[in-house]
């Protein structure tokens, strides 16, 4: 799925580029705090186990065989951002090092490739685990679907982006069933792999699997014969990690509500186009910077250019309207906030 | 198994290319490759005058053909894929030998393998001509963040270990008789998998063990430094400068 | 001999458990004085990296102490014990892990603030000190495993240590890297302490040893004693290599 240059026009690759770059700089400063100092080789590993399991063939039947996108494995084995961080970098090298996929295309490649595939599959994964009973099961279970809808929902955001800035008018509709019709078989090898390998680690490390974390129990020791509670954990910091990763569930939950709002909420709101306009303008987009930051833009007026669907080209801008708002709007916030934590503590020590 | 330090791509040589900072370069390619995108598809003329830049850099790092052409190999998923636009793209239709072929979803494949392959072209140049530390140096240079260009060095740094304890996993698995056939053998190969990651992500607590160890404390100390003089800097750039002249021609001619 | 205050190493009462449960120390004895070189052996799964981890905090949060001259391990003095405490891991490739050689060793300078012709300067003399003065510019997966580990103990000379502890120093080597390490370690002037299985080889190094068994101190005294005890060295599972009679051997310095 690694798109080339020339395949989505030059203004939506820049979008997708500043979307890209703003959710890397969000996935970086949450990395460091799922991590600290660790975040470099761990993540480092991480995207290099990543790079060799997509050579990992899983042969499927008469020849064939298909491989991992790995964005699913990412999220729940090292958590969301790091995960983002790792399929990224990956990304990165692939297109500087092997030329596999286009260097303007990095922004397309990243946001439905590292982004997407892990936001959905981790916020899946979450969800599920938040319903189902706290067994080691559930994570299994949770990963596969995690994982299963997580390649279609890249592929809706390949044809979402490919609506927008495709360079050659295929209908969307052919698109649309081509690439997720495809994507759903691949999401269920996707899936199988996925919940296998993290129900295979999990035996022998449950610690390690970032999404089963509350699996935990608490340590004691024995000195001498007799039993003592261990001070504190090692790796400790869980209460304060604890309120993080609340905070960035209520993120990733907030994003998406927005992101299927609009764009469902639109789609059935644009029989008449001042419907559309008016969902749109209550999911609080800001119409008028839209309008004056990019007259031209393939968002001009919320309706997507060389989309002849009056519906559908109006739920996909809501989509994307609302993912660069939060996206950007994010960036800001987790500058600002950085800015006074470093106030306050200047600075940040290690262990 | 190409070994981490020479990549792949990387062509060893002495030419000016070779010897112009890495900052530039990824500088250039990278300005080069906008400009190609946005050149209108229309202006033809324009695209072969930019894969004559090209074949001109070429010339100058001392890069073979053959070496570029074979390399360009990694673009075939993508060209079947434009080979099918014109059958499947809307609009007006031509018939040609017979076939019912969309004017637009010509075009459209045209665009995609023009703009496409001489992307490839310059991705290739570049690392052909860059070695990889140097090219993490000019990523560094050219305000990646730290902490990325830091994560990338340690995939650079072991990727091939971990791609040599998968071969060896395989190795493993082969000498006793088993071969993965099918779907049935899934459990097997992910077993792997999980293993792989654990050695992974242990691998990287061992290594972060040893960071801290020698004082690490989340910020790497640089050693290094990369600079560029302004004549460097022009020479790299009269790559994608040449281009833009090319491409403002092509929108106004 | 020195006082027991300015030992290099002093644990007392260490004991720990891994987050899964497992535990590994069951308090832990011993101390270390200045110049002593030391070995500790014990069969696999007794503590011993579990142990060397405590040296300089890597691990921590179970009960116990540990005093590096005369600085306890905890937060407080971090990076000082770090400084002081040169470890070197077992596997050369989780040690080295910058681009190139020279980079290498000069990571645990540069982070502790050391820049330019210093740091030129400490990093020629520690890749002097074991001979790869030559490498420096190459990448480290180039080089064969017992080049590896001897860049692996200069980058921990490079910081110049109080004590230098050794996981397997002899493992995977072929016996003329295994005779040159322990060359170049006998020429080192400071305190060691080197974890292995490799009896012969610590009875050439140490003239003393510790067993460490089940995760407590089960032995403590002149090597040479302790691989002559043969009801010990069954009771702890070690095992002398075939034809050598630790008696017959004239003891290294």
């Amino acid at each position: 799925m690694h798109v080339p240059d020339g395949f989505i026009d030059a203004p939506t690759s820049a979008v997708t580029g500043v979307v890209a770059a703003g959710a890397l700089a969000v996935s970086l400063r949450g990395a460091r705090r799922e991590l600290d100092e660790r975040t470099a080789p761990l993540a480092g590993l991480v995207a290099a186990f990543i790079f060799a399991v997509q050579m990992l063939n899983f042969p499927v039947a008469a020849g064939t065989s298909g491989h991992l996108l790995g964005g699913a494995l990412a999220a729940i084995l090292v958590g969301p951002c790091t995960g983002v961080l790792c399929v990224s970098v990956v990304l990165l090298m692939q297109g500087v090092l092997f030329a596999d996929g286009g260097l303007t295309a990095l922004g397309v490649n990243i946001t439905d490739m590292a982004i997407t595939t892990t936001v959905v599959s981790y916020a899946v994964f979450r969800a599920l685990l938040a319903v189902l009973p706290r067994k080691r099961r559930s994570v299994t279970v949770a990963s596969f679907v995690a994982a299963l809808l997580s390649v279609p929902a890249a592929a809706l955001v390949f044809t979402l982006l490919y609506a927008i800035g495709g360079t050659t008018d295929i209908s969307i509709g052919k698109v649309a069933t081509a690439m997720i019709g495809v994507h759903v078989l691949i999401g269920i090898g996707e899936a199988v792999i996925t919940a296998l390998t993290v129900s295979a680690v999990i035996a022998v490390r449950p610690d390690l699997v970032y999404g089963a974390r509350g699996l935990r129990q608490r340590l004691q020791l024995r000195v001498d014969g007799a039993l003592v509670d261990a001070p504190a954990p090692v790796l400790a910091r869980t209460a304060p990690g604890a309120a993080r990763t609340s905070r960035r569930t209520l993120w990733v939950t907030g994003l998406l509500a927005s992101l299927a709002l609009a764009g469902f909420v639109s789609f059935y709101a644009s029989a008449n186009p001042d419907g559309l306009e008016k969902v749109a303008h209550d999911k609080g987009i800001d119409k008028k910077q839209e309008k004056h930051a990019a007259a031209d833009s393939p968002l001009a007026d919320y309706g997507v250019k060389n989309v002849a669907n009056a519906r559908l080209s109006g739920g996909l801008a809501g989509v994307i309207g609302v993912g660069v708002t939060v996206v950007a709007g994010s960036a800001v916030f987790w500058a600002v906030r950085r800015r006074q934590t470093e106030d306050v503590s200047p600075l940040h020590t290690g262990l | 198994m190409g070994a981490g330090h020479a990549h792949r791509l990387y062509r060893h040589g002495h030419s000016p290319v070779h010897a112009l900072p890495p900052h530039t370069k990824l500088a250039a390619a990278f300005t080069f490759v906008v400009v190609v995108v946005s050149t209108p598809r229309e202006a033809m003329w324009a695209f072969a005058v930019y894969a004559l830049l090209l074949a001109c850099v070429a010339r100058h790092a001392r890069v073979p053909a053959g070496f570029l052409l074979k390399r360009l190999l990694i673009e075939v998923p993508f060209v079947a894929f434009a080979v099918l636009m014109p059958f499947v793209a809307e609009g007006e239709r031509v018939q040609v030998l017979g076939l019912s072929l969309s004017v637009n979803g010509l075009w459209g494949a045209w665009n995609v393998l023009a703009k496409g392959t001489l992307g490839v072209a310059a991705s290739v140049l570049l690392a052909a001509t860059t070695e990889l530390r140097e090219l993490l140096l000019g990523l560094q240079r050219l305000k990646l963040p730290p902490l990325l260009v830091q994560i990338a060095s340690f995939m650079i740094r072991y990727g091939d270990v971990i791609t040599d304890e998968m071969r060896r996993m395989r190795i493993a698995r082969e000498s006793r008789g088993f071969e993965a056939k099918g779907v049935r053998h899934w459990g097997v190969l992910a077993k792997s998998a999980g293993a792989l990651f654990i050695r992974s992500y242990e691998r990287g607590e061992r290594v972060h063990l040893a960071m801290v160890s020698r004082g690490y404390a989340g910020a790497m100390p640089v050693i290094d430094e990369v600079t560029a003089s302004g004549a460097q800097w022009r020479l790299a750039l009269a790559l994608p400068c040449a281009a833009l002249v090319v491409c403002l021609l092509g929108w106004f001619l | 001999m020195v006082p027991v205050s300015t030992a290099s190493l002093e644990v007392s009462g260490l004991a720990f458990a891994y987050p899964d449960g497992h535990q590994a120390l069951f308090g832990v004895d011993f101390t270390i004085a200045r110049g002593e070189r030391v070995a500790l052996f014990g069969p696999n799964g007794a503590g011993k990296t579990t142990l060397v981890l405590h040296l300089n905090g890597i691990l921590g949060g179970g009960t116990g102490t540990v005093t590096v001259a005369g600085l306890p391990v905890g937060t407080e003095h971090m990076a000082a014990v770090r400084q002081k405490v040169g470890i070197v891991f077992q596997d050369p490739d989780d040690q080295l892990f910058m681009p190139t050689v020279r980079e290498d060793v000069a990571f645990g300078p540069a982070a502790a603030g050391l820049k330019g012709a210093a740091l030129e300067e400490r990093v020629r003399t520690a890749l002097e000190r074991v001979g790869m003065q030559d490498f420096a510019g190459r990448p480290p997966h180039h080089l064969s495993f017992g080049q590896r580990r001897r860049v692996a103990v200069a980058t921990v000379l490079a910081m110049e240590p109080e004590i230098l502890v050794l996981d397997e120093p002899s493992s995977n080597l072929d016996p003329a890297s295994r005779r040159e390490l322990a060359d170049i370690l006998r020429s080192l002037d400071v305190t060691v302490l080197m974890v292995t299985h490799d009896l012969p080889y610590a009875l050439e190094l140490c003239p003393r040893s510790l067993v460490l068994s089940d995760g407590v101190i089960a032995a403590d005294g002149p090597t040479g004693a302790l691989l002559g005890d043969e009801k010990l060295m069954r009771a702890h599972r070690l095992e002398l290599p075939f034809g050598f009679d630790p008696r017959s051997v004239t003891m290294g310095a």
